[in-house]
């Protein structure tokens, strides 16, 4: 077993775990943040993807211990459980981005990253582009490429709540 | 997953010593194969050696005529380089469109030019500028450097370093990426540094990344697309899967080395 010490959306948390322990298995068994999702569990789908130190990666491709001490951003740390939600989840429910909303997650983590990288003004191809590695299964990506052009529009000025 | 203990050495030589101490011990990069591939029991190394606590290997440097990329610098950070991005291009720009964005965060060069697959992108730019890779014990030019699927130069307790890449006046890279995974089906990067040009094709063959030296030789005439309209390689050698047949591929690396060359030019 190996102790762990991480920052999981603003809050500072502790682990002693197996050393084969995931990012993603630690984030949805240990502290119960299961709005993070496992999909493929090879790296391709995104489901997985939450912020370490403020980039997007794929939590089903990291152990643990590889990334003691670092921020987490997960889906569950971009509102205030009763307040509005973040622009781009807004945005998502807007312009309907999701059907079952499985990949949602990471779709939006992957979003806010996007946004972060390449600014406010996002046109189709570098949205379809920067997705290559977010799958959804239900729709299609129309509507989701609309909610992130309008979520990262809507995301200027935004203040983060934490991390 | 089989069971593995971690170990975070400090130092170059620590993590070499690891390797040498501990039995089945590999090393660990960003992980974006090693992980999946433990994942599916295709490796179960007993002792995982993390290199990310290991300082001043990452960074991008110029150092005279030449670019020296640490080992553990990710993709993002080769894409995203303004000194890269002036001085080799077409490197960035290779860089950018490996897998997808949450991989370029922690994939980084060391760890894809070590593992050497046949399909990466990094083993096209690496041959293909004639870039030399540095390790704990020696230099090891690229044309030494690859041996085959998934087989390098390096020995046991040898540890990449950092990678050197020689400015050129020309190069591009162009790839026909696979539709699900984003490795290439089929990648030819091409360079002309003075007199010397190379043409070097990733994906396609089924001893790993190679150079083409009849489409080189043709180039040496005139750079241009033109000058290797016609050409082809024989598909007696192609890898040939689901994906594409042998004659699909050697198809491909006509077309893609033309229109890199068109990129360069």
């Amino acid at each position: 077993m190996t102790a762990v010490a991480l920052t999981v959306n603003g809050k500072a948390v502790t682990g002693d775990v197996d050393p084969r322990t995931l990012l993603v298995q630690f984030l949805r068994e240990n502290l119960r943040l299961t709005g993070t999702h496992v999909g493929c569990d090879t790296s391709q789908c995104g489901a997985c993807v939450v912020h370490v130190n403020g980039k997007a990666i794929k939590s089903c491709t990291v152990f643990v211990w590889q990334i003691e001490g670092a921020n987490i951003t997960t889906i569950e740390g971009l509102a205030e459980p009763n307040g509005p939600l973040h622009p781009m989840q807004e945005a998502f429910r807007e312009h309907h981005g999701l059907q079952c909303g499985y990949c949602t997650p990471g779709m939006i983590m992957t979003a806010i990253d996007m946004v972060n990288r390449k600014g406010h003004e996002l046109d189709d191809p570098t949205i379809r582009h920067e997705l290559e590695g977010n799958l959804c299964r239900c729709t299609g990506y129309h509507n989701i490429v609309k909610a992130i052009a309008a979520g990262a529009k809507a995301m200027k000025g935004h203040v983060q709540v934490q991390s | 997953m089989y069971a593995f203990t971690q170990h975070r050495p400090a130092t170059v030589r620590q993590a070499a010593s690891l390797l040498t101490k501990q039995e089945e011990a590999k090393l660990l990069a960003g992980g974006h194969t090693l992980i999946p591939t433990m994942k599916l029991r295709l490796a179960g190394p007993k002792h995982l050696v993390d290199l990310s606590k290991v300082e001043g290997l990452s960074g991008i440097e110029m150092k005279g005529r030449s670019l020296v990329v640490g080992a553990m610098t990710t993709h993002v950070e080769v894409e995203t380089s303004p000194i890269m991005k002036e001085s080799i291009p077409a490197l960035a720009g290779l860089a950018g469109k490996i897998g997808d964005p949450a991989v370029r965060h922690r994939g980084t060069i060391g760890g894809s030019i070590a593992n050497n697959d046949p399909n990466a992108d990094y083993p096209a730019a690496v041959l293909g500028l004639g870039a030399t890779i540095i390790t704990n014990k020696r230099r090891i030019h690229a044309d030494e450097f690859f041996k085959g699927l998934f087989e390098t130069a390096l020995e046991d307790d040898e540890i990449i370093t950092k990678v050197q890449f020689p400015k050129v006046n020309k190069a591009a890279y162009v790839k026909f990426p696979n539709p699900a995974s984003r490795y290439a089906l089929v990648g030819v990067f091409v360079s002309k540094r003075s007199s010397e040009i190379r043409v070097v094709v990733t994906g396609a063959g089924a001893n790993g990344v190679f150079r083409v030296t009849t489409f080189e030789e043709a180039l040496k005439k005139r750079f241009g697309p033109k000058s290797i309209e016609g050409l082809t390689v024989p598909a007696d050698g192609m890898a040939s899967d689901i994906h594409g047949s042998a004659e699909y591929r050697a198809h491909l690396v006509g077309v893609l080395a033309r229109r890199a060359v068109a990129a360069a030019a």
